[in-house]
C-alpha cells in the first residue's frame, strides 16, 4: 500500500492504495465519483476521461499512484458555483449527447480540446475528439456543441445555465 | 388528436434527461454500492468447444477477500429452489417449454428422462421466441456444466470482498479441458459430417422455416431476366458504451429480491427470470436505473443475471458483477451473422416478378430470449418498398460455437434492408436502367390505407417517390452525376461514388395476436399511466424503458399537450417494476408508436374524466364543456372556466363530484396496436474512394426520412444521425471475426473498430410526413431507420465509383484492404491473401450473375475501365 | 482488465532508477507515460513485478537547440513535442508525427522515451527517428552510451537497452531545408498504422540528392528503406513513382486482420511515392 494526496474538483483527499490500483478506480470506488466512466479498459474510448493538471488523461490507464502529488479534475469539478460549464450548456443545447454514459469524457476531452486548440476548425474537432467514442449520437452534434462554445467564446452571450 | 392547439409536441423541447447526464450525476448500475454487498467475477472457457474434465477450486477459495467459488455442478440445485413459484400461465415464457418439455420434444438431456424432477430433467433456456413446432433448444445452464459451447462460457463464478481479489482468485482456478472439435462456418455446420455444437440435438440446424406467397416458379419461369446474389451480413458487436452489469438485492422484509439491472427490458427480464430462478413474480423487483445504451444487447435475460439472484438467494448478501469490455465482447449478444442468397426474376422492363430468398442464420451456440426470431423479422421486409405478385422466403438457423446472436439494432431488417436495395443495384445494371428509375418503376403507389405486401403482411402507409424525388434534389444528383463523369474521364485516382437506398422497415412491435402467431409469445402492447396529483402536476408511469431515446421528455410533451400544461410540470417515471408493474419495454422502434400512443390514449381519459368534474363545478352539462389550453369552459361563456389544475385539485380532494365518480384523476391505458407501422425512406451516400489505397471517404451523406407525425425533432434527428453512424459502421468498419478454433480474433476495442468522430461526415436530412393509420398519433417511430438504411447506401456507393472496373460488390465491412483487393482481382492481378479466409468466412461469390469484364459491368459505357492507376 | 499486484517504487533521478533496475533484476519495468505498459498490464500479458515510475524525472523533459542538432528529453510527452516551436521549425517531422501518436489524452502522457525503448514496430515515432538518423543517449551502471536509431531496434518488442539501462536522451539532426513527410495509413484516426511512412529528402539543383525513408509496420521492427533510398539518390523528381517501387524491397510485414503482408507492401510503396512528393514540395 502507498500513501497518496491529490486535489480532486479542488478538495484534497489522501488515501492508501495498492500500486495497481487505476485511478479510474480510485475516483469511482474510494473517492464515490460515479461521473467517472469505464468503457473500454484498453485506452480505446474515453468515457474515463479526466483532467490531470488541466490536461486530458484517460483514467483508467493512469495508476492512483501516478497522479499522487497531481491535480484531477472531473465533470463534477468543472461547473462555477452550480453553473454548468459552457461545455456542459452547449452539449444539452446541441442535442450532443443521448444515453449520456460517454458524455462526461465527451465533455472533459471537449475542453481540453479547446483549452488547446480554441479556434480548431470542424476537422480539428473532429480530430481531437478521436480518442472518445459515442455509439449513440453519430458525432454531428458532439461537433456541434464544441462549435458552440468556440461561438459564444468569441464574444457572443453565454447561454443562461 | 388533441382538442387543444399542439404546443410542445413537433417542437424541439430540450431534453429534461440531460442535467443529471451532463454533470455526471446519474445512477449508472455501477454507481450503486449496498452495505454488505460483494462482487462476483467469472471464469470464462478459453476453448470454443471443449468437455471439463475437472474443476479444482480449492486454492482460489483460500485467496484473500474471497467469500465464494461456484462451479457449475456447486449451483445446479440452486435454480428450482421454487419449482412451482412460477405456473407457466403467469409468465407466458415458460409455457412453450414447459410443454415442449413434457412432450418430449428434440429437447432430451442427461439423465435417465424417466419423468423424475432430477435437476438433470428440465431444459433450462433463455429463449422465448418458438419460431417452429420442432425448434431444437440446446440446454443453457449459466454456468456450463461438463461442456463448454463457446469461448466466453461461463466455467465458474467467484464472490469477494471487492473487484480486485475476486479478479485476482479467478487465476487459481483450475479447470481441465478437453478440446473438441469445433464449428464457426454456417455452411460447414451444416454439411453433413461437421462437428456438432449439441450432440444431443442431432444436428447443427435449429429450425427452418418458410413462407411463400405467390407462383414463385411461374415468375422466375417466365422472367425475361433474373438476378442471383449472394450478401453476407458479418456478425457485429453491439458496444453499448456502458457494459452489462447487475446488483442483485436480497429483500429481508418480504423474502423476495431486488436486481438492479443495465437492462432495456426490465418486464420482459422479470418474468424470464422469475421463471428461471423460480422467484414468484411478485416478490421480483426489476430495476433499471440510468441504462448506458442498450442498442439489442440489453434485450435480454442474461446468465449474470441468474447467477447474481442465486447468489444473493445463497449467500443471503448483495451481490454485484460488472462485465468488463472483453467479457462484453464475448459474452453479450451479436448481432448479424447470416448469409443471405437472393434472387429477382423481372420482365424487360425492370419489373420485379418475384423474389426468392434463402437464409442462413448464425444463432452462436445457445438460443438467447430472441435469437431465432430475428431472422423472422427480416422475412417480412425483403421485399422493401417493391410490390411484385410472388416471393418465397426460408431461413434456417444455425449452431455455431460462438457467442449467440440476438437483437441488434435494426435485428433482421437491416439485413433484408441491405439484399434488396443491393440487388436492385444488380437489377438496375442488369437493364441498364439508373439505380433511382429501376426503383421507381418498382414503388408502391402512394398509398394511406394498410396495402398488403408481397410478404402477406400490410404496410400502414407509404409515399416512397416523394422521399426518392427529394432526395434526389437535395443531394444535386445530376451535379454529382457529371462530377464523377468528370473524373473518370480525368483518371482522377480518387473516383466519386452515388449509392442509394430507399428503405422501408418494420416498427411498432406490436399486435399481440401477431406476435404469438409468430411464436413470440404475444403481448405486444404497452401501458401508460397518467396521474394528476393533488397540486395539479402530472406523473406519467410508462411501461417503455429508455436508454438515451429522451422519452423522459417526449412523453411529457405528448401528456403536456393533452392535458394542457406546461411540459415541466409533468414527470416521465419508468424503468421500475414496482413503479410500471406492466410493461412490455424498449426495442423495435416500438416505445412511441406502441408507447407514446399509450401516454396520450391515457391523457385522454383524464381529461374525459376531468370534463365530467368540470361540468360538475360550473354547473353546466358535460355537453357544453370545451376543453383548451388547459382550460375547461361552457360554450358560449367563456368566463365560466376552470382549469384542469384546479379539477385535479377537486378530484383529489373528493369532496365535491358528480354522483358515483371516483376519486382522483388517474388513468391507464394499454394499448395494443392492431398493426405494425412501417416508416420508410430514400437515403444518398456519397464516397470518395482512393483507388491506389483502397480507403473510402464518405463524402455526403443525403437522407429523406418518414416516420409519420413527429414529437420532438431534435431527438428524431438525433436517433437518425446514431442509427446511420452504426450504419456505417457495418459497411465500413465492424466485424466480429473468429478464427477456426472459434477464438475471437476483434476482443477489444482496439480490434473491433468502431468509428469516431473522424471516421463520420455530418448528415444532411430532410424529411417528408406521412401518418400511420395505425394509431391517435400517426406516429411511426423511427429508432432503427438509419441503421437499416445506411448499410446497402454506402456499400452500393462504393461499388458505383469502382464500376468502371467491373466491379459488382465488396462485401462489408468495406475495409481498404477488400476495396484494393477487389481493384486487384477486377484486373487479372494476383492480390495475394484473401481475407474472407481468413476470418473464417465463406468466400463471397463476386462473380453472381455479371461478368467480371472491366468493361462489361460499368452503368455507363463511356467510362474508363479505371486502367492501370495503381 | 485490472493488473497483477506489483511493487512500485519512485525514482528520484536516472541514477537512482539505474540502482532500483540493478536491485529488481529482469522483473523490473521502467514506467514513463505508461500508454504501451500499462494496457498490457491490464489484460495480464505483462506482469512485471516491480514498477519504477520515471514520471518524477521532470528534467528529462525538454527540447534543446545544440547546434547542429536537437536533443530531446525522453520523458517529453508526445503532445509536448507536437507543440514545440523549435521542433517545429527545425524539424518539423517530429512534431508531426508525434501529433499521429494515439488521440490527444494519449499524448498527454506518452512520451518520446517510452515510445522508443517500447520498440514497437507498429508505432510512429521510431521511424520517424530512424528516418532522421537520430541517435539514442543510454545510461546504465556501466556509464553512459550513444546509440543510433538503425542499431537500436532488435527484434519484435526488443531494443539494445540492457536491463540496467535508461534511455535518456533522442537526438535529431536539423532539417536545415530539406523536405520531409510522414504518411500514416489507418482505418480510424486513434488506430496504430496498417503501414506508416516517414520520408526526408534533401534536394540540390532541381534533382533529389538523398532520400530518407522509414517504415512502421513493415517488419518485427521499425525498418528503413533501403533500396528505395538507394533508387532515388540522385534522382530526378519526376521518377519519385518508379524509384518508391522498391520501397518494400527488405521488408517482413505480416497478415493480420487489418491487411495481408501482400498489401502491406503495396501501401509501403504508395504512402512512399506520397511521402517523398510531399517532401519534396515543403
Amino acid at each position: 500500500m502507498r500513501r497518496i494526496q491529490m486535489t480532486v474538483d479542488g478538495r484534497a483527499h489522501v488515501a492508501e492504495v495498492e500500486p495497481r490500483l487505476l485511478l479510474l478506480h480510485h475516483l469511482r470506488e474510494n473517492l464515490g465519483i460515479g461521473g467517472v466512466h469505464a468503457g473500454c479498459n484498453t485506452t480505446s474510448c474515453g468515457a474515463c476521461t479526466v483532467h490531470l493538471d488541466g490536461e486530458s488523461v484517460k483514467s483508467c490507464t493512469v495508476l492512483a499512484v501516478q497522479a499522487d502529488g497531481h491535480e484531477v479534475t472531473t465533470v463534477r469539478g468543472i461547473m462555477d458555483n452550480g453553473l454548468w460549464h459552457p461545455m456542459q450548456q452547449a452539449f444539452h443545447e446541441a442535442h450532443g449527447l443521448q444515453c449520456g454514459y460517454c458524455t462526461p469524457g465527451m465533455i472533459m476531452a471537449s475542453i481540453s480540446l479547446l483549452k488547446e486548440k480554441p479556434n480548431a476548425t470542424e476537422q480539428e474537432i473532429r480530430e481531437g475528439l478521436e480518442g472518445n467514442l459515442c455509439r449513440c449520437t453519430g458525432y454531428e452534434n458532439i461537433v456541434k456543441a464544441v462549435q458552440l462554445v468556440q461561438q459564444h467564446s468569441n464574444g457572443q452571450a453565454q447561454p443562461a445555465s | 388528436m388533441t382538442e387543444a392547439p399542439e404546443k410542445f409536441v413537433g417542437g424541439g423541447v430540450p431534453r429534461k434527461e440531460d442535467p443529471a447526464l451532463v454533470t455526471g450525476r446519474a445512477n449508472w448500475t455501477d454507481n450503486i454500492k449496498l452495505p454488505g454487498m460483494l462482487h462476483a467475477t467469472l471464469l470464462r472457457s478459453p476453448y470454443a468447444h471443449a468437455r471439463i474434465t475437472s474443476i479444482d477450486t480449492s486454492v482460489a477459495k483460500e485467496q484473500p477477500g474471497v467469500v465464494a467459488v461456484f462451479t457449475g455442478d456447486d449451483l445446479a440445485e440452486e435454480y428450482d429452489k421454487n419449482p412451482q413459484a412460477n405456473p407457466a400461465a403467469v409468465t407466458g415464457y415458460d409455457l412453450s417449454l414447459e410443454e415442449r418439455s413434457n412432450g418430449g420434444a428434440s429437447v432430451t438431456e442427461t439423465g435417465d428422462n424417466t419423468g423424475g424432477e432430477t435437476v438433470d430433467e428440465k431444459t433450462r433456456t433463455f429463449v422465448a421466441w418458438i419460431v417452429t413446432e420442432d425448434l431444437k433448444v440446446p440446454n443453457h445452464w449459466p454456468i456450463a456444466r461438463g461442456e463448454v459451447n463457446f469461448a466466453g462460457d461461463i466455467v465458474a463464478v467467484v464472490v469477494a470482498t471487492d473487484r480486485y481479489k475476486a479478479q485476482d482468485a479467478l487465476e487459481f482456478i483450475d479447470v481441465e479441458y478437453e478440446p473438441m472439435d469445433v464449428v464457426t462456418d454456417l455452411e460447414e455446420a451444416v454439411a453433413s459430417g461437421s462437428p456438432l455444437v449439441h450432440e444431443n440435438l442431432g444436428s447443427n440446424e435449429a429450425y427452418t422455416w418458410n413462407l411463400d406467397t405467390g407462383d414463385i416458379e411461374d415468375a422466375f419461369s417466365n422472367a425475361a431476366l433474373t438476378v442471383k446474389e449472394r450478401y453476407i451480413q458479418q456478425r457485429l458487436i453491439p458496444n453499448a458504451i456502458e457494459t452489462r452489469g447487475i446488483v442483485a438485492n436480497p429483500d429481508p422484509i418480504n423474502g423476495g429480491y431486488t436486481l438492479y439491472s443495465s437492462t432495456q427490458v426490465p418486464h420482459i427480464l422479470k418474468a424470464v427470470l422469475s421463471a428461471y430462478c423460480g422467484i414468484p413474480e411478485q416478490r421480483l423487483r426489476i430495476v433499471a436505473p440510468d441504462v448506458g445504451g442498450g442498442f439489442g444487447s440489453k434485450l435480454n435475460a442474461y446468465s449474470e443475471e441468474v447467477i447474481g439472484l442465486v447468489l444473493a438467494r445463497k449467500l443471503g448478501v448483495p451481490i454485484k458483477w460488472i462485465e468488463d469490455r472483453s467479457e462484453n465482447y464475448l459474452a453479450t449478444i451479436h448481432g448479424r451473422g447470416q448469409v443471405q442468397d437472393i434472387e429477382v426474376a423481372a420482365d424487360s422492363e425492370g419489373r420485379i416478378q418475384g423474389m426468392r430468398v434463402k437464409l442462413l442464420a448464425d444463432m452462436g451456440a445457445y438460443l438467447q430470449v430472441n435469437t431465432p426470431g430475428i431472422p423472422l423479422l427480416g422475412a417480412f421486409m425483403y421485399p422493401g418498398v417493391y410490390t411484385f405478385p410472388a416471393y418465397s422466403f426460408e431461413c434456417t438457423g444455425v449452431f455455431t460455437n460462438k457467442t449467440p446472436t440476438d437483437a441488434y439494432r435494426g435485428a433482421g431488417r437491416p439485413e433484408a434492408a441491405f439484399a434488396i436495395e443491393r440487388i436492385m443495384d444488380a437489377l438496375a445494371r442488369e437493364t441498364g436502367l439508373d439505380p433511382a428509375e429501376v426503383r421507381r418503376r418498382n414503388f408502391y403507389e402512394p398509398f394511406d390505407e394498410p396495402t398488403t405486401t408481397p410478404a402477406g403482411i400490410q404496410y400502414d402507409s407509404g409515399n416512397y417517390q416523394m422521399t426518392l424525388d427529394r432526395v434526389l434534389e437535395l443531394a444535386d444528383y445530376e451535379g454529382l452525376r457529371a462530377e464523377q463523369q468528370r473524373r473518370r474521364e480525368s483518371g482522377d485516382p480518387v473516383q466519386l461514388g452515388i449509392g442509394f437506398s430507399t428503405y422501408t422497415e418494420i416498427c411498432g412491435l406490436a399486435p399481440s395476436q401477431v406476435l404469438a402467431a409468430l411464436g413470440a409469445g404475444g403481448a405486444g402492447w404497452e401501458m401508460a399511466k397518467v396521474q394528476m396529483l393533488a397540486s395539479g402536476k402530472v406523473e406519467v408511469i410508462t411501461g417503455t424503458t429508455p436508454h438515451g431515446q429522451g422519452h423522459v421528455t417526449s412523453w411529457s410533451q405528448i401528456a403536456a399537450d393533452a392535458l394542457g400544461v406546461d411540459v415541466d410540470d409533468v414527470e416521465v417515471l419508468h424503468g421500475d417494476t414496482a413503479i410500471a408493474p406492466y410493461g412490455r419495454d424498449t426495442y423495435g422502434s416500438r416505445s412511441l408508436p406502441v408507447g407514446g400512443v399509450a401516454v396520450h390514449l391515457a391523457a385522454q381519459k383524464v381529461v374525459d374524466k376531468a370534463k365530467k368534474i368540470a361540468a360538475h363545478m360550473l354547473e353546466a352539462a358535460e355537453g357544453d364543456i370545451e376543453f383548451e389550453g388547459g382550460t375547461f369552459s361552457v360554450v358560449g361563456s367563456p368566463d365560466q372556466n376552470v382549469t384542469m389544475q384546479r379539477v385535479a385539485g377537486a378530484a383529489y380532494l373528493a369532496d365535491n363530484l358528480p354522483e358515483g365518480m371516483e376519486p382522483v384523476l388517474s388513468e391507464e391505458y394499454f394499448f395494443d396496436p392492431p398493426n405494425f407501422t412501417f416508416p420508410f425512406g430514400a437515403h444518398i451516400c456519397v464516397t470518395e474512394v482512393d483507388t491506389e489505397t483502397g480507403f473510402v471517404k464518405i463524402r455526403d451523406y443525403f437522407g429523406v426520412d418518414d416516420c409519420g407525425p413527429v414529437i420532438n425533432p431534435t431527438i428524431v434527428d438525433g436517433q437518425l444521425h446514431g442509427g446511420i453512424a452504426q450504419g456505417v459502421a457495418q459497411a465500413l468498419y465492424e466485424e466480429a471475426v473468429y478464427d477456426e478454433d472459434g477464438n475471437l480474433t476483434t476482443g477489444s476495442m482496439v480490434d473491433y473498430l468502431i468509428p469516431g468522430a473522424p471516421e463520420l461526415p455530418n448528415y444532411t436530412l430532410e424529411r417528408t410526413v406521412t401518418p400511420s393509420p395505425s394509431n391517435a398519433l400517426g406516429v411511426k417511430g423511427v429508432g432503427e431507420a438509419g441503421t437499416i438504411g445506411a448499410p446497402p447506401a454506402v456499400i452500393n456507393s462504393i461499388v458505383d465509383a469502382l464500376s468502371p472496373y467491373g466491379i459488382t460488390h465488396i462485401d462489408m465491412p468495406a475495409s481498404p484492404w477488400k476495396v484494393w483487393q477487389a481493384i486487384q482481382d477486377s484486373q487479372g492481378r494476383d492480390p495475394g491473401t484473401r481475407d474472407a479466409d481468413r476470418s473464417g468466412r465463406p468466400s463471397q461469390a463476386t462473380d453472381s450473375a455479371t461478368s467480371m469484364d472491366p468493361e462489361a459491368g460499368s452503368t455507363n459505357p463511356d467510362a474508363p475501365t479505371g486502367g492501370d492507376r495503381t | 482488465m485490472i493488473p497483477l499486484a506489483f511493487d512500485y517504487e519512485v525514482a528520484e533521478s536516472v541514477d537512482h532508477a539505474i540502482e532500483l533496475l540493478g536491485q529488481h533484476g529482469e522483473e523490473a519495468k521502467l514506467l514513463a507515460g505508461g500508454h504501451s505498459l500499462l494496457p498490457i498490464m491490464k489484460l495480464r500479458l505483462a506482469a512485471p513485478t516491480v514498477l519504477i515510475d520515471l514520471g518524477r524525472l521532470s528534467d528529462l523533459s525538454y527540447v534543446r537547440d545544440e547546434g547542429d542538432h536537437l536533443a530531446i528529453g525522453a520523458m517529453t510527452r508526445q503532445c509536448d513535442l507536437e507543440r514545440d516551436q523549435t521542433l517545429q521549425e527545425q524539424c518539423g517531422l517530429v512534431a508531426y508525427t508525434a501529433s499521429l501518436v494515439g488521440d490527444p489524452s494519449v499524448r498527454h502522457r506518452g512520451t518520446i522515451g517510452g515510445s522508443v525503448s517500447h520498440g514497437d514496430a507498429a508505432s510512429d515515432l521510431p521511424s520517424a527517428l530512424l528516418a532522421l538518423d537520430a541517435t539514442f543517449t543510454v545510461r546504465g551502471s556501466n556509464g553512459e552510451r550513444t546509440v543510433a536509431a538503425g542499431d537500436f531496434f532488435q527484434d519484435y518488442l526488443q531494443t539494445v537497452l540492457e536491463p540496467d539501462e535508461v534511455l535518456t536522451e533522442i537526438r535529431v539532426p536539423k532539417l536545415n531545408g530539406a523536405g520531409w513527410s510522414y504518411k500514416k495509413f489507418n482505418r480510424r484516426a486513434q488506430d496504430w498504422a496498417v503501414v506508416g511512412v516517414a520520408a526526408v529528402v534533401e534536394r540540390s539543383n532541381g534533382s533529389i540528392s538523398s532520400a530518407r525513408i522509414g517504415l512502421t509496420n513493415m517488419g518485427s521492427t521499425p525498418l528503413r528503406a533501403t533500396a528505395a533510398e538507394s533508387a532515388l539518390a540522385g534522382a530526378d523528381p519526376s521518377s519519385v513513382a518508379e524509384a518508391t517501387g522498391s520501397a518494400d524491397e527488405g521488408t517482413s510485414p505480416s497478415s493480420d486482420i487489418a491487411a495481408s503482408a501482400e498489401y502491406r507492401r503495396h501501401l509501403a510503396r504508395v504512402l512512399s511515392r506520397r511521402a517523398v512528393e510531399e517532401a519534396l514540395s515543403r
